[in-house]
């Protein structure tokens, strides 16, 4: 059921990747609103693929590689639904779509099914510590994208080439604007999670800080957001200095969620999310 | 019911005579009673702009028509009859709707794609139907007419691009600041171009107008004119902290600001982005300024070259509208040769419900008295013999079916029925 669901999500998530990247292309209104509204719909199913694991096994039951992969996925196309319906940058759909669509296939390639969790994380702390690094991460990630964008144009506006991607990308202003926007929600989250996560650490191990790899690569991400957001507010820092911290956070928080879960050895990996103590 | 248009433009006349016309040719109101006077003219439309003069109307008698409108052109004294001659063209039917289609969507201006001209031609087909000059066909001819100019401007990027110099510096701002309503501008110099550029910003909703000259008392003057604050050319280097947008066009001979300069001024503004252009040759602002962050500038061969680029971009979508335009003259063609059916229809019916009247009167004496029902029923029985054998004839006139024949076959159709008894034959 839930893999029948996931498909349907996957399905969606391709086609309104189609329709952006058309929007993007041939710059007709109807088929960006129609990318949106697939991507809805694709969230719908999603959230029903993600109910189907969760209602029977309870909230860990996404705690493997797959499952976090497809969790994330959700949070990036809620977060990117939440910024469109608001903001609406719609060349950032081209983007973010197939990237929450390689996301979900990267999920449905690898080996699922329920993991046989450790008692000590079914913890309401957890379950916090998840959902806001899963929130934050999808914020920031689209602050990342917004980057990759602004130095597109502006790149564009300073070479003076006025040709194909500076008619379909939108203005600097914009891009700087949801620069700031994503950053103001997802650093927050992000610092939720870490609190969370080390009051829960200081709970049951004791111990605040652990170095574990997950924490070091989350850590340095949060230096570059604080400094990003502190001379965003104090200097005045905007533009290409901003699009660059946030691609640069962006890829420390890739190397922290795979990296760390994949070649090092962490608590944070999915392997010790199983391991009975 | 033939079309003609009449006229002279930018190809065909020199600037100076169409400045002449245009301020010779008399007030809408009293041009129309003129046009409407004239021999052989139905229904008439006349509209002027800085490149055209041009007056077209709906005759039966072509000739006469174009001959009674050159004379209506000819009519100021101070254009030499020659030139005129030289200059008007004459379009008829099929090629005047292409014309004036081409005109309403910009096909036929001197910058291809650029939109005022179908304002100025509602216009002039609103003073048309106050003075009641326009009837039938122009009715449907300018409606159809505006409705191209709208395909045309929907379905092709003609009017996509920017080909003004102050315009594509719109743009470009625009790309920059999203909008560039509530911004600051800074003028530096208070020339010709300075003030094309205030025009073009303040209507873009530019909140706020520094002048920056050199005589302080002309920045005074221009600055008064758009409620702008005026400033000495010293005070520039402090002033830049509050501008968005810089526009220079002074006539110095080194540069105004120099890279350290606008560094300076970026910390003083919180890195807010800065948009400069620099119309002036040679240049006022130092090229290096480009290399900073948050700032951009653009001279005037930037601009130049988006704007080129533009106008041959408008070329290849221009290809596209003509072919929409010949479509469109076509379908309008069509229409005009359905009504120039009308006539010799109602003639048909005529003729039929004359002979049923005399056949019927004649008749009539011979039957001796009839109730009044049996006088409907005999009424109603002639009559729709009449109906029946007309009804194919009529339908095959509608529907029009050699489109290119259509002239000939009504003419047949006319002599077949000896519509025109007085008509004498030459085969």
């Amino acid at each position: 059921m839930a893999v029948f669901f996931s498909y349907l999500a996957l399905i969606a998530y391709y086609v309104a990747s189609g329709l952006f990247v058309a929007f993007f292309l041939a710059q007709r209104e109807g088929l960006c609103r129609g990318g949106a509204w697939v991507m809805t719909l694709g969230l719908g199913f999603h959230t029903l693929a993600l109910l189907a694991v969760i209602w029977p096994l309870g909230l860990l039951a996404i705690a493997t590689f797959a499952g976090a992969l497809s969790a994330s996925a959700w949070a990036l196309v809620a977060a990117f639904l939440l910024l469109y319906w608001r903001h609406p940058i719609k060349v950032l759909g081209a983007l973010a779509a197939p990237l929450a669509a390689l996301i979900l296939s990267g999920s449905l390639i690898l080996p699922g099914g329920p993991p046989a969790v450790s008692p000590a994380l079914r913890s309401f702390w957890v379950y916090l510590h998840v959902a806001l690094a899963l929130l934050g991460n999808a914020s920031l990630t689209l602050a990342g994208l917004g980057g990759i964008i602004y130095l597109v144009q502006e790149r564009q506006l300073k070479a003076k080439k006025f040709g194909f991607l500076y008619r379909r990308l939108p203005s600097l202003e914009q891009l700087d604007a949801l620069n700031y926007w994503c950053l103001t929600i997802g650093f927050p989250l992000l610092t939720g999670a870490i609190v969370t996560g080390s009051l829960y650490a200081q709970w049951t191990m004791g111990r605040f800080w652990n170095w574990d790899p997950k924490e070091i690569f989350t850590l340095i991400a949060w230096l570059i957001y604080a400094v990003l957001l502190h001379e965003r507010l104090a200097a005045g820092w905007r533009g290409r200095r901003a699009a660059l911290l946030a691609i640069y956070g962006f890829v420390v928080l890739i190397i922290a969620f795979v990296g760390a879960n994949v070649w090092l050895s962490s608590y944070h990996s999915f392997a010790a999310f199983t391991r009975q103590p | 019911m033939n079309l003609l248009l009449v006229g002279v433009n930018h190809k065909t006349a020199p600037v100076e005579m169409r400045e002449k016309l245009c301020s010779l040719m008399p007030e809408a109101g009293e041009a129309y009673r003129r046009l409407q006077a004239l021999p052989g003219v139905q229904e008439v439309l006349c509209y002027r702009t800085c490149n055209r003069v041009e007056v077209v109307c709906v005759t039966e008698d072509a000739d006469t028509a174009a001959r009674e409108i050159k004379s209506f052109f000819a009519e100021a004294p101070e254009l030499p009859a020659h030139i005129l001659d030289n200059a008007l063209y004459f379009y008829r039917d099929a090629d005047a709707v292409q014309h004036l289609f081409r005109v309403a969507a910009s096909l036929d201006a001197l910058v291809v794609g650029e939109p005022q001209i179908l304002g100025q031609v509602k216009e002039a087909y609103r003073q048309a139907t106050q003075n009641r000059a326009t009837g039938a066909v122009l009715n449907r001819l300018l409606h159809k007419t505006f409705s191209v100019a709208k395909r045309v401007r929907t379905e092709t990027g003609i009017g996509d691009h920017a080909v003004s110099v102050s315009y594509s510096a719109v743009n470009l701002g625009k790309k920059i600041f999203g909008d560039l309503a509530g911004k600051t501008a800074l003028l530096v110099g208070a020339g010709e171009m300075a003030e094309l550029a205030l025009e073009h910003l303040k209507r873009q909703g530019v909140a706020r107008f520094i002048i920056a000259n050199r005589t302080l008392e002309r920045a005074v003057r221009l600055a008064r004119r758009f409620q702008g604050v005026p400033v000495a050319l010293e005070e520039l280097e402090e002033q830049l902290a509050a501008a968005d947008i810089l526009i220079s066009s002074t006539g110095s001979d080194s540069y105004l600001l120099t890279a350290g300069q606008v560094k300076a001024a970026m910390k003083r503004r919180k890195q807010r982005p800065l948009f400069l252009i620099d119309i002036a040759v040679p240049r006022d602002l130092d090229p290096a300024i480009n290399e900073l962050d948050n700032v951009y500038l653009y001279n005037i061969d930037d601009l130049k070259e988006v704007v080129e680029h533009n106008v041959e971009r408008r070329k290849e979508e221009a290809v596209k509208a003509e072919r929409l335009v010949a479509e469109e003259t076509l379908k309008f063609m069509d229409w005009l040769a359905t009504l120039a059916v009308f006539p010799t229809i109602i003639s048909l019916r005529e003729k039929a419900a004359g002979i049923v009247q005399a056949e019927l009167k004649k008749s009539l004496g011979h039957l001796g008295p009839l109730s009044p029902e049996q006088q409907q029923a005999l009424d109603l029985l002639t009559q729709s013999i009449a109906n029946k054998l007309l009804h194919d004839p009529i339908m095959y006139l509608k529907n029009n079916h050699h489109r290119k024949r259509s002239r000939q076959e009504l003419d047949l159709i006319r002599r077949i029925f000896n519509l025109d008894p007085d008509r004498v034959e030459t085969s």
